[in-house]
């Protein structure tokens, strides 16, 4: 005996369902997550405990959030290329800019691609 | 003329550790084996310093005080995620590729034209370097035995830039003028032996011997690696790849287990995870051995070696099935008085599970354990491992040190990079 029932009307419009995932890690071999500690870049909405999702192989453009390698520690900032130094700015008054240059142990280790928060 | 590459990946789980911490970059660093008993990797600070590959840790700790060695125990989580990450782009880069073992593959460059190959090389070698962050040598060669040496050269040679391709006649006997015959893929140790007591220290010597020589002295798998290194492929794509006749899981103990109590957890975790890895393989086992054995290092404690081997009458993947039979195997070597520093558990006579016999004496409901296996596997896989293990397991932390482990920064949430900022 079949049961075979009403055939559903959707069976042939059936799509994948959205997966954030795909969305927001676009080359897997090359995101990597990590967790913000700390609040220097406040006013560009990044809270302590938000998660960032990194791609390691993304080109660091001028303005771009970096998570980036100094003297030993990673950190977050815009990074601004000056040349023969960078500017690594924070988005909190009380913080100042670091000046990065040959005398520093210093790499951009990825460019921010997306903030997860919670609410 | 068709031809085959070997990505490595250079100091692999030295390279892992590095990606998370990059002041260790120009920093000797080395790896331990599980529970810290012996070194499994080394960066080339390290090699630099005479430590050997195996020696145990307690013989460098002079040497790690005195350089400022950073050391780690075993991240297997770690790096088994890094090793899917080179890997996947290997496969999305080449036609086919093998997956040799964690941190190598072959791959199949049928199809490409011989011009293009170095610049492929180098591509892909920059490019594993910048988006995994993990450095490798792509050697590429007519014969998989001749792309092994090739991808050791670029690690000899940096200005190499992780890429070298080796096929002119006259490249290929330069080259293996200067590479030790013992490293040459396929020579083991007798083989070794036979030709150092010929004089024979380097892999040219090998190649230039006739053939006939060749074939008297080491048989078929000689002769094999003799025509590899003359550019003719005796080992294909699929040859290394034939079913593992052996699952074994074995552990030095981070302090010494005295009672049967403590080698009966090791063990049923042992037996626990060899089941899983079957299941995995879509394999059975006929056969199962349990091991335990005495600090050989230890001068002054009596020494003790003892193996159980024993046969199922239906080849099984069943944790319990195999659990039971593996704490009766304990029960019969086990002695009091020993202090036992390394157990384990393996596993021979491997089928694949469809080709299974049954037996009409079998008295287990194998489909119905089937499902439930299904279903602890399921749950350790999304959970993490151990989540559901059996009671004789005991806590998970008892038998192994583990104080200087990194971070599972790419598989567990509570573990991802701290960013101050």
């Amino acid at each position: 005996m079949v049961h075979a029932g009403f055939p559903s009307p959707a069976e042939d419009f059936m799509d994948v369902a959205l997966d954030l995932n795909k969305e927001l890690v676009r080359n897997p071999s090359s995101t990597f997550f990590a967790r913000v500690k700390g609040d220097s870049m406040i006013d560009d909405g990044v809270n302590d405990g938000d998660m960032l999702i990194i791609d390691k192989a993304a080109e660091p453009v001028d303005g771009c959030l970096a998570v980036c390698f100094v003297d030993g520690e990673f950190t977050l900032k815009r990074y601004l290329n000056k040349g023969d130094y960078a500017i690594l700015m924070p988005a909190n008054k009380a913080y100042k800019p670091i000046r990065v240059d040959a005398d520093n142990q210093f790499a951009i280790w990825g460019v921010v691609k997306y903030l997860v928060k919670k609410v | 003329m068709p031809f085959v590459g070997l990505c490595d990946c250079n100091n692999f789980f030295v390279s892992c550790e590095r990606v998370f911490r990059p002041d260790l970059e120009h920093r000797p660093v080395m790896v331990l084996s599980n529970n810290d008993g012996c070194i499994v990797a080394r960066s080339n600070e390290v090699k630099a310093l005479g430590i050997k590959m195996g020696t145990p840790f307690y013989q460098a700790r002079d040497l790690v005080r005195r350089h400022n060695i950073a050391v780690f125990s075993s991240n297997y989580q770690l790096y088994g995620d890094m090793s899917q990450r080179v890997m996947n782009i290997l496969r999305k880069a080449v036609p086919g590729i093998e997956v040799y073992s964690i941190d190598e593959a072959f791959l199949n460059l049928d199809e490409m034209p011989l011009e293009s190959l170095q610049p492929f090389a180098l591509n892909l070698s920059a490019r594993i370097r910048r988006e995994v962050g993990i450095p490798v040598s792509i050697g590429i060669s007519p014969t998989k035995t001749l792309a092994k040496i090739a991808s050791k050269l670029c690690k000899q040679y940096p200005a190499l830039k992780g890429g070298c391709l080796m096929y002119r006649t006259q490249d290929v006997e330069k080259v293996l003028g200067r590479f030790p015959v013992s490293d040459v893929w396929g020579i083991g140790r007798r083989s070794n032996a036979k030709l150092q007591a010929m004089g024979i220290t380097h892999a040219l010597g090998l190649y230039n011997m006739p053939r006939e020589q060749v074939n008297y002295l080491f048989n078929l798998p000689g002769l094999r690696t003799w025509k590899e290194l003359h550019g003719e492929p005796c080992i294909g794509f699929e040859d290394v790849q034939s079913d593992r006749q052996t699952v074994c899981i074995s552990r030095s103990f981070a302090k010494e287990m005295t009672t049967l109590e403590e080698l009966d957890a090791a063990i049923s975790t042992f037996t626990s995870k060899v089941a899983e890895k079957l299941r995995a393989h879509g394999q059975c086992a006929q056969q199962l051995s349990v091991f335990i054995l005495t600090n050989r290092f230890r001068e002054d404690a009596p020494q003790n070696y003892q193996i159980k081997t024993t046969l199922f009458d239906v080849a099984t993947d069943d944790t319990l099935e195999m659990s039971e039979r593996a704490a009766l195997s304990l029960r019969q070597i086990f002695k009091s008085g020993y202090a036992y520093k390394k157990a384990g558990v393996m596993v021979t006579r491997l089928m694949p599970k469809r080709g299974v016999q049954s037996s009409m004496l079998d008295n287990i409901d194998r489909t119905r354990r089937a499902s439930l296996m299904e279903a602890i596997d399921a749950i350790n896989k999304t959970e993490g491992n151990y989540t559901v293990r059996l009671a004789s397991q005991g806590e998970m932390d008892q038998f192994s040190a583990r104080t200087m482990t990194s971070r599972r920064f790419t598989t567990r949430w509570d573990e991802i990079i701290d960013v101050k900022v």
